[in-house]
């Protein structure tokens, strides 16, 4: 595996609806790099993420292949793919406490390692104390910063952003949008952001691809 | 595994209905190999339209299917188009569910208790009003043009399209439809009817269906509060199959052979009274009359609505009443003490009932639930949808389980094993597998498959997924879905007592077995307890999930 070969990787992918064409796209995102797919709502977006996580329904076709860190994951089950996911709700699960949320997505292993490695994440995210919490009363924004903490503690090996600041409000949105980003360009993960906002795509620095 | 649940489902629901109807059918014409019957022949029928009576018992059964449909539909679409729109209605669901856990045979008990000569009614007002010292020989239960019988069914499925009418409502966005048609003023039954009705029913119209199929066969209702002479069919059909002699099998199928024709009368007569009466709209529609002034309709609605649900409230309450009733002469109101006398004397005789109906339901149960979770996983790891193959789910509750229960007795019978508990359990996981599935279909399809996509991503096993998140979010649902399930297995008659045979009692069937009897204090035993048992269920199904997710704020208000 050579240098070149790391990160995402996105062999001419198209998936059609019927005879509709939804997305064509070929790309590669190199680790640490953000690439920005924009299009209004109906346009695809969010069924390119669910072909590349594993998700696409029955009623969609699709052909290409997605390669992650050279190794190609198009036929993998979604639970193999290694490719986290963050929804414009952070899907904290309710009947889980805030700490049993990022032990779920942590990789089996001693439980005092595995509770020492979700306690640190919680610190470094400014959720200090929070792991016995119920996330039902944490703020927008801890939650926000909870379902991020949960997704890096799955070690994936790519990131995939679906509309994650829509529904913050402005302020929010800066400070959580810069906390991904640098969370992500940290760990070296290639990210692919899909959304509508432009605010959005600028703040990600890199290319932008528009559907339409 | 998981691939292979919606097949075995479907087996199980068609396959008994299947078997039994052909096992109904070969006797009807004369071949039952085992009975010396080998050639095919019209001896059952000949013996069938010689019975007294037969026209009146094919008839009652049939209006009251066509009525007691009608008139609880009337009652629900009037009560939703003229009172949806407050917010006391959403209260009243919540009064209104309890009663579809509420067995057949302890509904109408309970409504004889109320509505007898010698009943709580005449109690009340005797002898100030009536002058009565003792029972009038009035003929109120068990009157001859069935009135009671449908009073009694009316009562009963009222509850149960109401909550279905519920459920079906979201979808025809009942707000936005009302807003429009009352601002170009229509009244709210009209504009009901023409907007949000359309959309509705044919959602509802299986449910509609099953309500039709079981006023027009039912059993226990029959014996309880219909005419004895004569019963209406499936009543002397459950007498006939249980007769010791033989012989009586051919006649009894070519009996439960009539009564699928009655059920499948009705349903004729009523899809073409369905034809008339959207004809009937389109004209009304075209005239652009209003209707403007329905309160008497909408009132009439919430007057039958409230009627129904406090005679069967008082019902339930009588039975408990009774079984604690020291001395109690007719025309007092209540009795002169109570006491737990009937409960202790009894005691011993209701724990084999008891015990059988627990196993039974527990186990026909677990396994519908079982299966139902089995099929909707399999559905949502493959992203396809039942379909149509979910319209299977009402054939076991659309054909009467007179017609094919009967056959399916008899293909028990000649079987070399005995696996009577076995049968048992199967015969109810017919019936209990449908309520199981269509309760928890809806649910279980409103969940938010990111979750599901979330904890996937994260390397999460689909098992893992299964048993931590999507089962534990939908630990409610499921459990109400269970109870639903437990609730419809406490409730068989029929199938308990044929394939039962006399073996596997159920607290249903001694409570119709003691009906006969007349005495109202053990009566009330045995129906309070087969009462109290799919209500403990909906308990449990409220309590656990409060205290499995007691401190998860989220788990607490998500249904």
């Amino acid at each position: 595996m050579t240098a070149r070969d790391d990160g995402l990787r996105l062999d001419r992918v198209s998936i059609r609806l019927g005879p509709k064409s939804l997305v064509e796209l070929d790309a590669a995102i190199a680790p640490g790099e953000v690439l920005t797919v924009m299009g209004a709502s109906g346009s695809g977006k969010s069924t390119l993420l669910a072909f590349i996580a594993g998700f696409l329904g029955p009623r969609f076709s699709a052909s290409g292949r997605v390669f992650l860190d050279g190794r190609e994951i198009t036929a993998q089950p979604a639970n193999r793919r290694r490719v986290g996911l963050l929804f414009q709700d952070p899907l904290l699960f309710p009947h889980m406490s805030v700490g049993g949320n990022l032990l779920f997505a942590i990789a089996p292993g001693k439980a005092g390692e595995r509770r020492g490695r979700a306690e640190a994440a919680l610190a470094e995210a400014g959720l200090e104390g929070f792991f016995d919490r119920d996330p039902a009363t944490l703020s927008g924004g801890q939650k926000a910063r909870a379902s991020l903490v949960r997704v890096l503690l799955s070690d994936p090996r790519a990131l995939l952003l679906d509309e994650p600041f829509s529904k913050l409000d402005a302020q929010l949105k800066q400070q959580i949008r810069q906390f991904v980003f640098d969370c992500a360009r940290e760990r070296g993960l290639p990210v692919l952001l899909v959304t509508h906002d432009p605010q959005d795509a600028e703040a990600a620095g890199g290319r932008i691809v528009r559907l339409d | 595994m998981i691939r292979f649940a919606p097949a075995f489902a479907i087996a199980v629901l068609i396959g008994p209905v299947a078997f039994g109807l052909a096992a109904t059918f070969l006797p009807a014409f004369g071949y039952l190999p085992t009975l010396g019957g080998a050639s095919l022949n019209l001896e059952a029928w000949r013996q069938l339209l010689a019975t007294p009576g037969l026209a009146g018992s094919a008839l009652v059964p049939l209006a009251a299917g066509l009525i007691t449909a009608l008139a609880s539909l009337a009652t629900v679409c009037g009560f939703v188009a003229g009172w949806s729109h407050l917010r006391a209605f959403q209260a009243l669901q919540h009064l209104l569910s309890p009663l579809l856990a509420v067995p057949h045979a302890a509904a109408a008990l309970g409504l004889a208790f109320l509505l007898a000569p010698s009943g709580w009614l005449m109690r009340l007002v005797s002898p100030e009003l009536t002058g009565f010292l003792r029972p009038p020989d009035w003929l109120i239960i068990h009157d001859s043009s069935g009135l009671t019988m449908m009073i009694g069914l009316y009562a009963k499925e009222l509850p149960f399209l109401f909550l279905v009418t519920l459920a079906a409502l979201p979808q025809a966005r009942p707000g936005p439809h009302a807003a429009i048609t009352a601002s170009l003023g229509y009244g709210r039954i009209a504009g009901f009817i023409h907007g949000v009705w359309p959309l509705v029913y044919p959602q509802i119209r299986l449910a509609v269906f099953a309500v039709i199929a079981f006023a027009s066969s039912t059993v226990e209702v029959a014996i309880l509060l219909g005419p004895t002479n004569p019963a209406p069919l499936a009543a002397r059909l459950a007498v006939w199959m249980n007769d010791p002699d033989l012989a009586m099998r051919f006649k009894a199928s070519a009996g439960a052979v009539l009564q699928l024709g009655v059920t499948l009368c009705a349903l004729l007569i009523w899809i073409a009274g369905e034809r008339l009466a959207g004809r009937i709209a389109a004209v009304l529609r075209l005239s652009g009359r209003r209707f403007a002034r329905d309160f008497a309709p909408r009132l009439a609605a919430a007057g039958a609505v409230l009627l129904a649900g406090a005679a069967v409230f008082s019902g339930l309450f009588l039975l408990a009443l009774w079984s604690l009733a020291g001395p109690w002469r007719f025309p007092d109101a209540f009795p002169q003490s109570l006491t737990l006398a009937t409960w202790s004397h009894h005691a011993a005789g209701l724990g084999w009932p008891f015990a059988v109906t627990l196993g039974v339901g527990l186990a026909s149960t677990l396994i519908a639930v079982a299966l139902t979770l089995a099929c909707l996983e399999h559905e949502a790891r493959s992203g396809r949808s039942g379909g149509r193959a979910l319209s299977l789910l009402y054939v076991p509750l659309i054909v009467p389980q007179a017609a094919f229960v009967f056959g399916l007795q008899l293909f028990f019978l000649v079987s070399p094993l005995d696996l009577s508990f076995a049968a048992l359990t199967l015969a109810h996981l017919v019936f209990v597998l449908p309520y199981v599935f269509l309760s928890l279909g809806d649910p279980w399809r409103a969940f938010d498959a990111r979750y599901a996509q979330l904890a996937l991503a994260m390397g999460a096993s689909p098992a893992r997924v299964f048993w931590r998140v999507r089962a534990p979010i939908l630990l409610r649902p499921i459990l109400v879905a269970a109870a639903v399930g437990f609730a419809v297995s406490i409730g068989q008659y029929l199938p308990t007592l044929l394939i039962g045979a006399g073996r596997w009692p159920t607290l249903t069937t001694e409570a119709v077995a003691l009906a006969s009897g007349g005495d109202r204090r053990v009566i009330g035993v045995y129906a309070f307890v087969q009462l109290a048992l799919p209500f403990a269920g909906f308990f449990l199904a409220t309590l656990l999930p409060a205290i499995i997710h007691s401190g998860r704020r989220d788990m607490q208000a998500a249904g």
